[in-house]
């Protein structure tokens, strides 16, 4: 589905300061400020993580791939392919927390949180006006939410400078 | 997108719609373009101080997550908390240096256009330090005591000499802690030393060491930069001036200084008042000269010569954007390189002063304290030839403009209550304990792009003056509350409490004490010392009904100055919250187990209004404390009456 609208990473614009992983805890805790998320009694998890190899970064989070394995692997029925706009969606209510999404996501972006006993993914900040946090929060925009042609075109404008798309 | 909010003051806000319109980028702009603010600096667990980092801490990690060497979140908020106040009394000291070496050129006659002027402080301090005081000249005098002070910045020996003016609870208090300051610089150089890669590693013991280094200025520094500039300059006395963009005059030549010194601008003020310099000006074109200030060199030449203030902190760049600014003098401190651009727009001749202070692109002017008058002069023609540049048709100047009386000291205010024949602090000990004051709050500090300009400062200052309290000020807070019309005497009546308003109506004196510059801060510890002395409120200062608050913190000085005042047993509400939020010992010490330590601990509250009801609250635990009267009036009563 070319028309999803996904997180985009640009791996060659990342500089792993991990800015985006601590925006997504604050845009997942309670009081919403950073100052109250850390004191926060159970701690708010991000659903996004800079995993470095070498000399390359890149942060990782749920790629709303076209066939998730996931949803294929869910035994609850908790997790769905939304058939307006292709996202990967996860309904809390349904997820048992037998972790096979874990086992079974090819880029970790599921983990289990043991808090709750369900599983965590990016919900690419639904319900959040500015769109999803780390994507606002990325001080050398090297995420991009929009369709595969959105980030193409962001690409384009930044010109050929060896940055390669990491994206499902 | 939304219009923002940036000021609580109208003046503010028209000459930055007016900057908009014209394209010109301010700091709102810049600051805008900074968003987000990295989370790991803001809670300080960003390390930058070895090469092997920099390292940063996950605040939201289940592991104990360590920098390369292994020190953990409170260790690296507490190295880097603890070299901001280092930073912070390095410039308050710097600054008292500097008034040292100009105490002894002037007596010594190499610099003859200063000279010493309050001789009475200049013996009480001589007597006070043990200095020889009987039957010497007092350019003898000065000299001595020049040297003397001197010391205190790198003496081997011995301590800070006003530490001893400290009653004798918060110096037992220090002892026990470990905190009696030695001398000035060795205390930052020890900040720094113990905070190097691989030092000093305990938080707790980095944040003793902060605290020492703290009140080697407040108690170092700052008091010996307030009392020296009493001794050069001449103490304050309360004094009429106006404050705001609109001194700025349309037909005359506008010179503007800023930064904190006092060393030029007040021989500025003395050419400004010059035939020879009018005269000039207004073959120029101009109808005359206004010499007004940003900032602490404003609040100096306003306590001891009552020229106006343009504007505090975050109008620097206003003042230059109504085009009326022909030039601006800046020394030290507060201010920003980012004048320099908005000066590019206009005819504006901004000068930097002082070795220690260049910004690219800049004109710089040799300021020689050897012919101070003459550099002054120098200056004031220069900007009158700027004047003849001037392009009219941009200039907008905001009318708004505001009356004050400002100029109050520890020596003086009480001079005031006590009546004719002798300064007492007796009426202000005994309006406390009878319940007609609550108490004494200091409100100081800065202005904070991230805080709406002068809004914290007036809300609580308001909520303050409604409960009896009366409300002593420095620096740009001093100035937020000068803008809204609290420093005029009349504003007693228009809203403060009943009692503190018969206080003020018997003794003729605003609800707000406008106490000077950010060194002057000095002054607050010695008005404390004196309420302890006169009896009846504390045996020390941590046991007076007293509190301080700065409510838009900025700059590292204002984490000094907080630190000092708490380790000096004053409860001190700050906002922003400093960079320790992320380590849970360092702000569980701060905020609450200081008090064990010092008698005070530190509040860390945004909402301005929720912190002056936590001052008062505190002030009431205080009064309960000493069982002194309960309050005379109800304030909710007396205001609905």
């Amino acid at each position: 589905m070319n028309d999803t609208k996904k997180i985009f990473a640009i791996s060659g614009l990342c500089t792993g300061c991990r800015t985006c992983e601590v925006a997504c805890a604050v845009a997942h805790s309670k009081s919403n400020t950073i100052w109250g998320a850390i004191t926060e009694l159970p701690a708010p998890r991000y659903r996004i993580e800079i995993q470095t190899v070498g000399e390359v970064k890149l942060p990782l989070n749920c790629r709303q791939c076209d066939e998730p394995d996931c949803l294929f692997a869910c035994k609850a029925g908790a997790v769905s392919k939304d058939p307006e706009d292709g996202q990967v969606k996860l309904n809390l209510d349904k997820c048992v927390g037998c972790w096979m999404c874990v086992m079974v996501c090819p880029f970790g972006a599921v983990t289990p949180d043991e808090g709750s006993s369900k599983a965590l993914k990016c919900d690419l900040c639904e319900g959040r006006s500015e769109g999803p946090a780390c994507v606002s929060s990325c001080p050398t925009h090297a995420l991009i939410y929009g369709t595969i042609d959105n980030a193409r075109a962001y690409l384009k404008n930044l010109g050929n400078k060896g940055i390669v798309i990491k994206s499902a | 997108m939304a219009k923002r909010t940036i000021s609580a003051d109208p003046a503010t806000t028209k000459a930055y719609e007016h900057a908009r319109t014209q394209d010109i980028t301010t700091i709102w702009e810049r600051h805008e373009a900074m968003q987000p603010i990295c989370a790991f600096g803001d809670l300080g667990l960003c390390c930058t101080i070895c090469y092997m980092g920099p390292c940063r801490i996950d605040p939201f990690s289940k592991e104990d997550i360590r920098g390369a060497c292994g020190a953990g979140r409170d260790t690296i908020s507490a190295r880097n908390y603890t070299r901001a106040v280092a930073a912070g009394t390095a410039a308050h000291s710097d600054h008292a240096r500097g008034i040292c070496h100009t105490l002894l050129e002037a007596a010594s006659g190499s610099a003859p256009d200063y000279k010493v002027i309050d001789i009475e402080k200049l013996k009480t301090i001589g007597a006070e330090l043990g200095l020889k005081t009987e039957d010497v000249s007092y350019a003898d005098l000065a000299l001595q005591l020049g040297k003397r002070l001197l010391e205190n910045f790198g003496k081997s020996e011995g301590t800070v000499d006003f530490v001893k003016r400290a009653p004798k609870g918060q110096q037992d208090k220090w002892e026990a802690a470990g905190v009696i300051p030695r001398a000035v610089d060795r205390e930052v150089v020890e900040c720094m030393h113990r905070t190097h890669e691989g030092v000093d590693a305990d938080p707790k013991s980095l944040i003793l060491q902060a605290i020492r280094c703290a009140l080697a200025d407040g108690w170092g520094g700052s008091m010996m930069a307030t009392e020296l500039q009493d001794i050069l300059f001449g103490s304050p006395k309360p004094i009429r001036s106006k404050v705001n963009l609109g001194v700025l005059k349309e037909g005359c030549v506008n010179v503007v200084v800023h930064g904190h010194e006092p060393v030029l601008s007040e021989m500025l003020a003395i050419a400004a008042r010059e035939k020879e310099i009018i005269d000039y000006a207004k073959s120029k074109g101009a109808e005359g000269l206004t010499l007004s200030g940003i900032c602490c060199t404003a609040n100096e030449i306003l306590m001891r010569q009552g020229y106006p203030v343009a504007g505090n902190f975050l109008q620097q760049e206003l003042a230059i954007s109504t085009g009326a600014v022909d030039a601006m003098i800046v020394d030290v401190q507060c201010v920003m390189p980012g004048l320099a651009q908005i000066a590019e727009h206009f005819h504006t001749h901004l000068v930097t002063t002082s070795d220690k202070a260049r910004i690219p692109g800049v004109n710089h002017f040799d300021f020689h304290e050897e012919k101070a008058l003459d550099c002054a002069r120098e200056l004031l023609k220069d900007a009158a030839d700027s004047f003849a540049k001037r392009d009219k048709s941009l200039v907008d100047i905001p009318q708004e403009s505001m009356d004050l009386v400002a100029g109050f000291t520890a020596e003086n205010t009480f001079h005031h209550l006590g009546g004719t024949f002798r300064g007492t602090y007796r009426p202000l000990n005994d309006a406390i304990m009878s319940g007609r004051l609550r108490g004494v709050v200091g409100v100081v500090g800065c202005n904070n792009v991230k805080i709406n300009h002068d809004h914290n400062h007036k809300v609580m200052v308001e909520e303050l003056l409604k409960n009896d309290v009366l409300v002593v000020q420095t620096g740009c807070s001093a100035l937020a509350c000068a803008k809204a019309g609290w420093l005029r005497p009349e504003a007693a009546s228009e809203m403060a409490g009943k009692g503190l308003q018969e206080i003020c109506e018997a003794v003729g004196i605003p609800p707000v004490l406008h106490m000077g510059s950010c060194v002057d801060n000095s002054r607050i510890l010695i008005a404390c010392c004196e309420m302890v002395k006169e009896g009846g409120i504390g045996e020390d200062i941590s046991q007076l009904p007293v509190a301080a608050a700065a409510p838009e913190a900025m700059s590292e000085k204002a984490v000094a100055i907080g630190l000092y005042a708490v380790g000096s047993g004053i409860t001190t509400f700050y906002t922003p919250a400093p960079r320790v939020l992320g380590a849970p010992a360092v702000l569980d010490y701060l905020t609450n187990s200081m008090e064990q330590d010092f008698g005070a601990h530190w509040v860390f509250e945004d909402n301005p209004l929720t912190a002056a009801r936590g001052i008062i609250e505190h002030l009431d635990k205080k009064r309960a404390a000493l069982k002194l009267d309960p309050m005379m009036y109800n304030p909710d009563v007396a205001r609905s009456a």
